[in-house]
C-alpha cells in the first residue's frame, strides 16, 4: 500500500494558509439564481462536493456506462442508413464483388454502410467494437464488485439490477449482431431458431411466434432490429438510472486503510475533480473505441456474403461473450426423450436456455445465499480484500474456471486445428473439463488465499524486508526487518473474519451449519492485540531499528 | 459486522497525511503541466481540421498500407483523427485533474441506508391514514375489484400477441415445419447453378450440394429462404459394397448415390464437411457427425437423430428425381416431433 512520502518541514506547500473569509458575491449567482427560482435546482443538485473514493478498480462500471453512451450515439448514425427488411434484391452498389447478388435489404444497406456513406464503416466498426466492450466492461465491473464483497448489504438490489444490466446486455449484443443478415448473423439465427424449438411444451408455439412463422421467414430482422434500438435500449437506460442513482445514495463503496470506516467515506469531491476524471475518462474510452475502429477490422459482412441457409462456413463463431453457450451447446451429450409423438431435446435445451438461465439465477441468488450461510446482517461500505474471504474468492474463481472451460469448448475445432489434436478427445475433455477445473479451481484459489492471509500476519508482526542483508560475527546471513508503519498494519488487520454461525438461542437448520463451518474453515487467525505488542516489544530489545531474521532455517521463530 | 464488534488489533491511525504533489510545491513544474495540458487541447482543432479535410478530399475507393496491411483510407484516417483528437481532451481533462486542481481528499460522512426510525414511522401512519381515508378496509370489494380489473386487462393485453405467427397445430405443422417442396418426380438440380444431375455425373467418393429443381421458382416470393432452409440436400456417391443400406432402403438410391437433407438434426446448421473415407458428414457448427454409409446415423456431437435420408430414384431421361418428401421432418427438433420414426442403429 501506498505510504506517505517523507515531508519537508520548510516546504512552503506546508505553511497554514487561511481561506479568504469575505467571499465576493459569485459571478454564478445570477444564472444559478434565474434557474433555482423555476425549478429549485439547489435543491435538486444536492451535494455536488459528494465525496468518491479513488481506486482503478472502480473504473471498470464507468467503461461499461461510457461505452453504453457510444453505443446510442454511434446506433443512431447506423439508424439513419440501416433498413431492417428482408426484402430480397439485387446488390448494386459499390462492392463490386457482391454486384447483382440477391440479398436482403438489411444485407445491402449494411454493405452500403460500409462502402458508400463516408464514415459509415467507421462508425459501424466502432459500434461493434463498444458493444463487445460493454459485455466485457460489465463482466469485469461485475466481477470485482463479486470478488470485493460489495454486493453485501445493503447494495444487494443494485447488484440484481446489475444482473438484469448484464443478461439484457447479451441479448441486446445479440440482436444487434443479427441485424445484417449476413451468412454468420444468420447461421446464428438459425442456432436461435433451434434453441427456442427446443423449448419443452411450448418450443414450437413460442418459435412461430418469434419468427412470424417458419425460420427464417420475412419478419425476423425487423422484430429484432425494434428489440435491438427501442425495447432494450430503453429497458437498460431505465435500469442504468436506477443502478445509478441507487450508487449516489449508498455512496461508494471504499477500500479499508488508515481512518476509513464504515460510517465515513474519504476521496474526491465529484465537482471539480470527478467532472474533470470521470469525464475525461469518457473521451479517453470514446477515443480509444475511435481508434480501435479505425485501424482493426471487425465484422466484414461483405466477406461472408449475405445469409443463405444451405450454405455455412467451418470455424462459425458467435461474438465472444455468446461463447459460452455455444461451447456447451457444442460438448452436451445427446440426450433427446422421444416419448410417445413427442420429443424433449435436452442435448439443446439444457445448455442453451438452461445454461443461461442458471448462470442469471445463481449470480442473482448470491449475496442472499452468502448472508444466509454467514447470517450477516449488517451494512457493509468496507471492501473485502479477496484473500480474507476465501471460500467467497474460491467459488468466484471456479465460476469463472467453468466459465472459461465452457467458453474454450466453444471453439473445439479450433482448439484441434490449431494444436493438431483430436477433435473427439477435445471435445471428451470438455465435457469433463467443465466439472472438474472449478473444483481444482476452488481448492487453488482458497489455499491462495490462506498463504496471502499467514504472509500478512508474518508482515504484522515481523515487519517487511528491508532487503539489507547482515552477516554476524558467526558467518551466518540474516535479512534486517522493519517494522511496518501504523498505517498499513492497521489495513492488514481490520478486516473481520467469517465465523461459523453458533446455534446461540436461534435455531440454525444443520445444512446451514455445515455451509457456515465450511465457509469460515480454515481462515488464518488475526493476531491479536497482544501478539501485536509483543512482537513490538521484541523487535524494539533485540533488533533496535528492525527485526532480524536468520534466512536458514527459515521458521519465523528462530530469530528472536 | 459492525466497527464496534470487530477487534482492531492495530489502533485505527486516522486519515494518512496529505502530501503535496510536485506540482504543489515546484510552481515550474506546475507551469510545464499547464503547457503541457494546453497544448493537447490546441492539437484538437487541427485534428478536426484534418479529419474535415480527410472527409471531403480522400476518395472512398483509396487504400493505405501499414504495416503490410491493407487499410480502406477514409475510414483509418478518419479514425485516427477523430479518435485522437477524442483521446487528447480526454488526457487533457485528466492531466487537468491530477496536476492542477486541488488533490486535497475530504472526508463525507456515511449515514445507514435505512431511514431513521420516526421517518418510518411515519410513512407507516401516513399510509394506515391513507387506507383509512380510501374506505378500503370498509368496502373490501373495492380493493378486491381493483386488483381482479387490472388482472383482467393483462388478458387482452396478451392475447392481442396471439398474431404474432401463425398457430402451429398439427394441420399447420404439416404444411409447414414438417413439409418440404420435395415431391415425386422432382429432380435433384445442383445448388447455385440449378443443373439436373444425372446418375453418370457423379463417382464414388464425390458430394454434391444439391437443391430441389422447383425451388428456383420460388425465388422471387418469400417463401424461397423458408424453403431452401429445409430442402437443401447434398448427394452422395459410394461403393455399394462398403456401405449398410437396409432392407427398407434398398429402392431409396441409385446405384450407392444416396441423397440425405443437408439440415443438421441438432440446431439446423447446413452440413457438408465431407470424410470421403469413413463416409462421415460432418458439421461445421458444432461436430455433431453422421454417418452417411449407415443411413446417416450420428457417430458423434450433440445431435441425437439421423439425418433424414430423401428415397431418389431416376428419371426416363436418366436424371435423379425424388420419389416423395422426406419421409421425417427435417432440421431441428420440435416437441410435437414424433421421432420415433427416425432412422435408428439396427432399423431395417
Amino acid at each position: 500500500m501506498a505510504k506517505p512520502a517523507e515531508l519537508n518541514p520548510d516546504s512552503p506547500a506546508l505553511e497554514v494558509k487561511t481561506p479568504p473569509t469575505s467571499r465576493e458575491t459569485s459571478k454564478l449567482a445570477g444564472p444559478v439564481t434565474w434557474v433555482d427560482d423555476r425549478i429549485g435546482l439547489a435543491k435538486l443538485a444536492g451535494n455536488i462536493r459528494k465525496v468518491f473514493p479513488d481506486h482503478w478498480s472502480f473504473l471498470l462500471g464507468e467503461i461499461a456506462l461510457y461505452s453504453f453512451i457510444i453505443l446510442l450515439l454511434t446506433g443512431v448514425f447506423l439508424t439513419i442508413w440501416f433498413k431492417p427488411s428482408m426484402a430480397e434484391i439485387e446488390y448494386a452498389g459499390s462492392y463490386a464483388l457482391l454486384r447483382d447478388v440477391r440479398m436482403s435489404e438489411a444485407f445491402a444497406s449494411t454493405l452500403n454502410i460500409s462502402f458508400d456513406i463516408r464514415g459509415g464503416l467507421l462508425v459501424r466498426q466502432i459500434h461493434h467494437w463498444a458493444a463487445m466492450l460493454f459485455v466485457a466492461a460489465m463482466t469485469a465491473h461485475m466481477l470485482r464488485v463479486f470478488f470485493t464483497g460489495a454486493f453485501r448489504k445493503p447494495r444487494e438490489l443494485n447488484w440484481i439490477i446489475g444482473v438484469g444490466l448484464f443478461s439484457m446486455g447479451l441479448v441486446e449484443g445479440f440482436a444487434g449482431y443479427s441485424l445484417p443478415d449476413d451468412l454468420l448473423s444468420g447461421t446464428g439465427l438459425r442456432f436461435v431458431d433451434g434453441l427456442i424449438r427446443s423449448i419443452p411444451l411450448i418450443g414450437t408455439w413460442a418459435e412461430f411466434f418469434v419468427f412470424g412463422g417458419e425460420f427464417p421467414g420475412t419478419l425476423i430482422i425487423p422484430r429484432l432490429y425494434m428489440v435491438h434500438i427501442l425495447l432494450i435500449p430503453g429497458l437498460l437506460l431505465g435500469l442504468i438510472s436506477a443502478h445509478m442513482a441507487l450508487l449516489v445514495y449508498h455512496k461508494h463503496t471504499h477500500w479499508p486503510g488508515p481512518g476509513r470506516t464504515n460510517r465515513n467515506i474519504q476521496g474526491y469531491p465529484f465537482f471539480p475533480i470527478y467532472v474533470a476524471k470521470a469525464g475525461g475518462f469518457f473521451f479517453i474510452v470514446f477515443g480509444v473505441t475511435v481508434l480501435m475502429g479505425a485501424v482493426f477490422q471487425i465484422n466484414p459482412v461483405w466477406l461472408y456474403g449475405p445469409y443463405n441457409p444451405s450454405q455455412v462456413t467451418a470455424g462459425s463463431q458467435p461474438d465472444w461473450y455468446m461463447g459460452f453457450v455455444e461451447g456447451a451447446i457444442r460438448i452436451m451429450p445427446n440426450w433427446e426423450w422421444h416419448l410417445g409423438h413427442t420429443t424433449w431435446s435436452w442435448n439443446v435445451f439444457l445448455p442453451g436456455v438452461g445454461l443461461m438461465g442458471l448462470l442469471f439465477t445463481g449470480l442473482a441468488l448470491y449475496p442472499f445465499i452468502e448472508a444466509w450461510i454467514t447470517g450477516d446482517t449488517s451494512e457493509h461500505h468496507l471492501l473485502d480484500r479477496p484473500r480474507n474471504a476465501p471460500v467467497r474468492t474460491g467459488i468466484g474463481v471456479a465460476g469463472m474456471a467453468c466459465y472459461a472451460m465452457f467458453w474454450l469448448a466453444g471453439g473445439n475445432d479450433i482448439l484441434a486445428t490449431q494444436f493438431h489434436v483430436s477433435l473427439n478427445a477435445v471435445t471428451y475433455f470438455m465435457r469433463v473439463a467443465v466439472f472438474v477445473v472449478p473444483v481444482l479451481a476452488f481448492i487453488v484459489t482458497k489455499r491462495i488465499c490462506l498463504s496471502l492471509q499467514r504472509a500478512d500476519k508474518e508482515r504484522v508482526l515481523h515487519g517487511s524486508e528491508s532487503n539489507i542483508i547482515v552477516r554476524n560475527p558467526e558467518g551466518g546471513f540474516s535479512e534486517a526487518h522493519v517494522p511496518l508503519s501504523q498505517e498499513e498494519a492497521y489495513t492488514l488487520t481490520r478486516h473481520p473474519q467469517p465465523k461459523a454461525l453458533v446455534p446461540n438461542g436461534v435455531k440454525v437448520g444443520r445444512v446451514r451449519q455445515t455451509l457456515s463451518r465450511w465457509y469460515a474453515d480454515g481462515q488464518v487467525p488475526k493476531p491479536t492485540a497482544a501478539e501485536v505488542a509483543e512482537a513490538e516489544h521484541h523487535g524494539a530489545i533485540e533488533g533496535g531499528e528492525g527485526d532480524e531474521r536468520v534466512l536458514e532455517g527459515s521458521d519465523s521463530g528462530d530469530a528472536h | 459486522m459492525s466497527d464496534k464488534e470487530l477487534d482492531l488489533p492495530v489502533p485505527d491511525p486516522g486519515l494518512e497525511e496529505h502530501p503535496p504533489r510536485f506540482t504543489d510545491v515546484d510552481p515550474a513544474a506546475a507551469d510545464r503541466s499547464y503547457r503541457q495540458i494546453v497544448a493537447m487541447l490546441a492539437a484538437v482543432p487541427v485534428l478536426v481540421i484534418a479529419f474535415l479535410v480527410v472527409y471531403f478530399a480522400v476518395p472512398r475507393d483509396a487504400e493505405l498500407i501499414l504495416f503490410g496491411s491493407t487499410f480502406k483510407m477514409q475510414t483509418t484516417l478518419l479514425g485516427l483523427t477523430a479518435g485522437f483528437a477524442t483521446l487528447l481532451i480526454g488526457i487533457a481533462a485528466i492531466a487537468w485533474a491530477r496536476s492542477l486542481m486541488s488533490d486535497e481528499e475530504i472526508v463525507g460522512e456515511r449515514h445507514g441506508a435505512a431511514s431513521p426510525p420516526e421517518a418510518r414511522e411515519r410513512v407507516l401512519a401516513d399510509l394506515e391514514i391513507g387506507i383509512d381515508a380510501s374506505a378500503i378496509r370498509r368496502r373490501k370489494l373495492l380493493g378486491t375489484g381493483m386488483a381482479g380489473a387490472l388482472g383482467m386487462m393483462l388478458l387482452p393485453a396478451v392475447v392481442s400477441l396471439a398474431d404474432l405467427g401463425p398457430w402451429p397445430t398439427a394441420e399447420e405443422r404439416a404444411k409447414t415445419i414438417e413439409k418440404t417442396i420435395w415431391a415425386e418426380g422432382v429432380r435433384l438440380v445442383t445448388d447455385v447453378t440449378n443443373v439436373p444431375l444425372k446418375a453418370t455425373d457423379l463417382v464414388v467418393g464425390q458430394l454434391v450440394n444439391a437443391q430441389p429443381e422447383n425451388l428456383e421458382h420460388l425465388e422471387d416470393s418469400a417463401e424461397y429462404q423458408i424453403a431452401k432452409a429445409k430442402a437443401s440436400i447434398i448427394v452422395v456417391r459410394m461403393d455399394p459394397n462398403s456401405i449398410k443400406i437396409p432392407e427398407s432402403r434398398r429402392d431409396w438410391q441409385v446405384d450407392g448415390i444416396l441423397c440425405y437433407s443437408k439440415i443438421c438434426t441438432h440446431v439446423g446448421c447446413p452440413i457438408s464437411l465431407w470424410e470421403q473415407q469413413t463416409h462421415h458428414l460432418l458439421c461445421p457448427c458444432h461436430q455433431s457427425t453422421f454417418d452417411l454409409g449407415n443411413s446417416g446415423v450420428v457417430v458423434f456431437g450433440p445431435a441425437a437423430r439421423s439425418l433424414p435420408q430423401l428415397p431418389i430414384t431416376t428419371d426416363a431421361q436418366g436424371y435423379l428425381v425424388a420419389r416423395g418428401d422426406f419421409t421425417v421432418p427435417v432440421g431441428p427438433s420440435f416437441f410435437e416431433r414424433d421421432s420415433l420414426k427416425d432412422f435408428q442403429e439396427g432399423d431395417r
